[in-house]
């Protein structure tokens, strides 16, 4: 399964990257198992996705971590929001 | 019902004009202006740069708008909010509500400023007096004030 990921303010400027397309293994079904797979990448990944306010968006709209992701699906990640 | 998220500044008077344009039945019109204030955790801010999600914020803002539809009276209402490099004083959101009564229209303005402070998917980071450049950090107040609803 193929999806998009975006990361938005502090996670995008850790990360070094805004988005990206990646193609998962076929035991990934939701949001958090994403969060996990990613952080496999190591150093600042682990560091950056490991962190307890880390906020998930699927299809645009927040998820949670049992969020089921799709084929061809967004998946973001970024910190609690700050606007108003 | 109205949504917009852009760089440039909006005129008050103008939009609370145009939101009471098509209705003869609005008795009341709350708003509410959140602007940049030029000190945040004791440091002076020289200027406050904002981002978001596209796609997203437009659908976390309808979401708001809707469900405040569902609870108050309310004939229409707008939010505008501004992104890109702002300065302290400088208007940063407007949430603009009209209704038959006023109670409704509070409700629903306070409402949708709450809601916004903590689901729609914008970042604030600050350039400080000090010249450090920081991300602004959510506000646990700022969660329980939407609690309330």
């Amino acid at each position: 399964m193929k999806i998009r990921l975006r990361y938005f303010a502090r996670v995008r400027e850790k990360l070094g990257v805004a988005e990206e397309w990646v193609t998962l293994p076929d035991d990934i079904r939701t949001v958090d198992d994403v969060r996990l797979f990613l952080m496999k990448r190591g150093g600042v990944w682990s560091e950056v996705l490991s962190a307890g306010q880390l906020k998930m968006a699927c299809q645009l709209q927040m998820a949670q971590p049992d969020t089921k992701v799709t084929e061809g699906c967004e998946i973001a990640f970024f910190p609690p929001v700050t606007g108003g | 019902m109205s949504i917009r998220i852009q760089t440039e500044d909006f005129d008050l008077s103008a939009e609370l004009d145009r939101l009471r344009s098509d209705h003869r039945d609005i008795g009341a019109v709350v708003s509410f202006v959140g602007t940049v204030r030029d000190v945040n955790d004791d440091d002076g801010i020289l200027s406050m740069e904002l981002e978001h999600y596209p796609g997203m914020t437009e659908a976390a803002l309808e979401e708001i708008e809707s469900r405040a539809r569902q609870r108050w009276d309310i004939l229409d209402s707008i939010i505008i909010h501004r992104v890109g490099v702002l300065k302290p004083a400088d208007q940063i959101v407007l949430v603009a509500v009209a209704s038959r009564h006023r109670g409704e229209a509070f409700r629903a303005c306070e409402y949708m400023i709450d809601a916004l402070k903590t689901q729609a998917p914008f970042w604030k980071k600050e350039q400080t007096a000090k010249g450090g450049v920081r991300w602004v950090k959510a506000k646990d107040s700022d969660e329980s004030a939407l609690k309330k609803w």
